[in-house]
């Protein structure tokens, strides 16, 4: 398991959790309506440079752009890119 | 902190109150941001309320009148777009505050139309399910569906209707005929819409009872018995988006686009202003030579034609800004630019949210301000509105083109620049530093250095269509036509008078204005305006400027025409400034509204979003002390370098 903000570009990931962070405990409710939900299919899908941050995230079939600090409250497993299966 | 998000709170209700018709049973279209809720209105109503491709574009409550087939008299509201019945910023506490009927001024809505985005159901039909728990009748728009076709995402209504226990129709918003069976259910009695509950009372509280991923459980359940469980991301705009969020190559189109936009400001405007300028010196020698001399000929063509003749040759400038915003809002490109520059602004104590409310705000301060309701931090709200008057607004753009004309000469720069182009270039970049110099300011003065939140959706690419881009260029030179014709005619003949009378006094040896008002006005106004290097003509020109800027330059046209001896007519206010005023003067006056710190209706809405005079009155305080003291830099620097 890692946060999704240490995914690498373009790998299917599947959310296990959404934490709350201390210093924004709305961000826990915030991710889950845009439809962080565990269980769903998230990608990286490219990254600011300089800097690496903000990201852009695919969901379900919308896309996001989403702060580090933001992705870092996804917890995330490895998914087969071809496959789906984890 | 708190305070400050109370206020807002207060504000923004008291901001959206909407004139309250007696009759007719109230329909609110409610959905996610950007699911085509607006382009729905327009096509019921005959509105014609903006539409763009990004979230986020609606943000106050909007009425319409609707008359079904039947000869039903609706009225139907549009809503901000909302991702949950949990508001986070202050659009979305509109739409929540709607269908709790805690809306001032409006009662809490008959019936619901829930759009969805059809090429999004996992997540729109969420909300759909969270509108049902209120109680209040509602139906499915399934929108979009033009897009999911293409797709392959094909949608069994009648199942999904079946599923969801409501009125599912389908609908594609941007066509004429796009909401043929949504119209049919508007007839329907209120029963049909699942009408157990038309009477159910607003809930006590808006906190979900039920989690979100038990929502999602059940979207889930449905997507499956549906055959939509299959995620059909739309692969060209993945491809698209490679180039353009491309470390480098997406910033040098991002720099490509703004700056093809002010070449061609000026590249492709000249043509059409010299038809509008001959036009109105047509017009002027016409009058002059039909009418006898005498006051009558002297307001309609000093004073009218004269002041509304200098503003109207704008219009195709423009037009050709408008040209450039209304591609890129209605491609879905903006939000792509947001990304591009959060890091920048980012330095400033801002984030990439600001960039949408900072943008319109080129057309004009008043959609900017307003658009910042879409941020949820209070703190990068406020500063957002502080700052949205340094970006330069349209209604400068014909003092700008004014000063740069007579003043810049017209030569190519390294072979491909414009230098006028170029000018103009730099005076927009000059706005945009020194919003970001306040905004270090207050980000030294007041952050505390925590992550500020992001989340910010990348819609799919749509080709911009021919029609949607026709209309918003007749809205905005409808609107633009509308100003001439309104406050800018009245104020130049306001303005008019005041520069003729009281007439001079028998024997006199100078021009008649400066024996008039005006004259003593200016003369009043130049102590303050003198060591920025501004004469008596000018002085007096900025002050019908703060009830609309564009004044600036037909309150200046006026004042020359009547200052002029004998019968050149006022149309030549180009060459006419150019021999009178010092580089020094323009140079200053130019830098002058760079911070044009006096729109009067921006300081309204800034009082109105803010919900008091503090932060109007800090804004005109600060944006006059940085006005001045720009000028006084760049006049004594202009003098010094022998332009006085
Ligand atoms: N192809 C197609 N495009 C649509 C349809 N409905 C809306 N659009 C486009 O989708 C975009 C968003 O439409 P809007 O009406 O502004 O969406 P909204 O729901 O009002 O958005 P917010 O006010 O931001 O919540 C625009 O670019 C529309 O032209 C549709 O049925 N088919
Ligand atoms: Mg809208």
């Amino acid at each position: 398991m890692f946060t999704l903000d240490r995914s690498d570009d373009f790998q299917l990931c599947r959310i296990e959790r959404i934490h709350t962070p201390e210093h924004a405990p709305e961000w826990h409710d915030w991710l889950q309506e845009l439809g962080f939900i565990p269980g769903e299919k998230v990608m990286l899908m490219a990254r600011a440079r300089p800097g690496g941050d903000p990201l852009v995230v695919r969901v379900g079939s919308s896309t996001f752009a989403l702060r580090c600090a933001e992705a870092a409250c996804i917890e995330v497993t490895l998914l087969d890119n071809a496959t789906g299966a984890a | 902190m708190s305070a400050c998000h109370d206020s807002v709170r207060r504000d923004h209700a008291q901001s959206a109150v909407v004139h309250v018709h007696r009759g007719g049973p109230l329909v609110a279209l409610v959905g996610n941001p950007n699911c085509g809720k607006t382009a729905l209105f327009n096509v019921l109503t005959g509105s014609r309320q903006k539409v763009a491709n990004y979230a986020g574009v609606t943000v106050e409550r909007k009425e319409g009148r609707y008359l079904t087939a039947a000869g039903k008299a609706l009225r139907v509201l549009d809503l901000p777009g909302t991702y949950s019945l949990n508001p986070r910023s202050p659009d979305e506490q509109v739409t929540v505050d709607v269908l709790m009927g805690r809306a001032r001024g409006e009662k809490r809505p008959d019936r619901v139309v829930c759009v969805v985005d059809a090429t999004n159901l996992r997540r729109n039909l969420r909300l759909v399910l969270a509108v049902k728990r209120l109680g209040l009748p509602c139906v499915v728009a399934l929108n979009m569906t033009d897009l999911a076709a293409r797709r392959g995402i094909h949608v069994d209504v009648d199942k999904l209707s079946l599923e969801l226990g409501v009125p599912v129709v389908k609908t594609v918003a941007v066509r004429k005929d796009g909401a043929t069976a949504l119209r049919t259910l508007l007839d329907a009695p209120a029963e049909a819409w699942r009408g157990d509950a038309v009477h159910t009372p607003a809930p006590e509280t808006d906190a979900p009872a039920v989690t979100v991923e038990a929502d999602h459980d059940t979207v889930q359940r449905i997507l499956v018995s549906l055959g939509l469980d299959v995620h059909a991301p739309h692969t060209l705009s993945d491809r698209i988006d490679r180039v353009v969020l491309h470390p480098v190559i997406g910033m040098v189109l991002l720099m490509v686009v703004l700056f093809l936009m002010f070449q061609a400001v000026f590249g492709w405007a000249e043509a059409p202003m010299g038809w509008i300028e001959s036009a109105t010196t047509w017009v002027a020698d016409g009058v002059t030579a039909a009418l006898p001399n005498g006051w009558m000929r002297s307001l309609l063509v000093d004073g009218v034609i004269a002041g509304a003749g200098v503003v109207l040759v704008f219009l195709p400038q423009i037009l050709i800004l408008f040209f450039f915003i209304l591609i890129l809002e209605e491609s879905g490109y903006l939000p792509r630019a947001a990304f591009m520059l959060d890091r920048l602004m980012g330095s400033v104590g801002l984030s990439g949210r600001s960039f949408i409310p900072l943008l319109s705000s080129f057309a004009c301060a008043i959609p900017g301000i307003m658009a910042a309701r879409t941020i949820a931090s209070p703190r990068d709200r406020l500063v957002t509105i502080m700052i949205a008057p340094l970006m330069t607004c349209s209604a400068r753009l014909p003092v700008y083109a004014l000063l740069i004309g007579a003043f810049i000469p017209k030569r190519d720069v390294a072979g491909v620049f414009e230098l006028q182009g170029l000018v103009l270039f730099g005076l927009y970049v000059a706005g945009v530093i020194s919003a970001m110099g306040i905004a270090w300011l207050a980000k030294r003065l007041t952050t505390r250095g925590l992550p500020r939140p992001l989340m910010m959706e990348l819609p799919t690419y749509h080709w911009p269509t021919p029609r949607n881009i026709a209309i918003g260029l007749w809205q905005r030179a409808s609107i633009f036509l509308k100003r001439v014709g309104g406050i800018i005619l009245a104020l130049t003949v306001v303005m008019w008078f005041l520069a003729s009378f009281p007439a001079p006094p028998a024997g006199a040896t100078g021009p008649a204005i400066e024996y008039s008002l005006a004259g003593t006005l200016g003369r009043g106004l130049a102590t303050i305006f003198e060591p920025i290097g501004f004469n008596w003509q000018i002085s007096v020109a900025l002050v019908p400027g703060m009830a609309a800027r564009e004044v600036a330059v037909s309150a200046l046209g006026t004042v020359y025409a009547l200052s002029a001896s004998g019968d050149d007519t006022a149309q030549a206010l180009t060459p006419l400034i150019a021999h009178s005023w010092s580089l020094a003067t323009a140079l200053s006056l130019l830098t002058w509204f760079v911070f044009a710190p006096q729109c009067l209706s921006t300081l309204a809405t800034v009082k109105r979003e803010t919900g008091g005079w503090k932060m109007p009155l800090v804004m005109a305080g600060y944006l006059f002390g940085l006005a001045w003291l720009a000028c006084f830099i760049v006049y004594h620097l202009a003098v010094a370098a022998g332009w006085g």
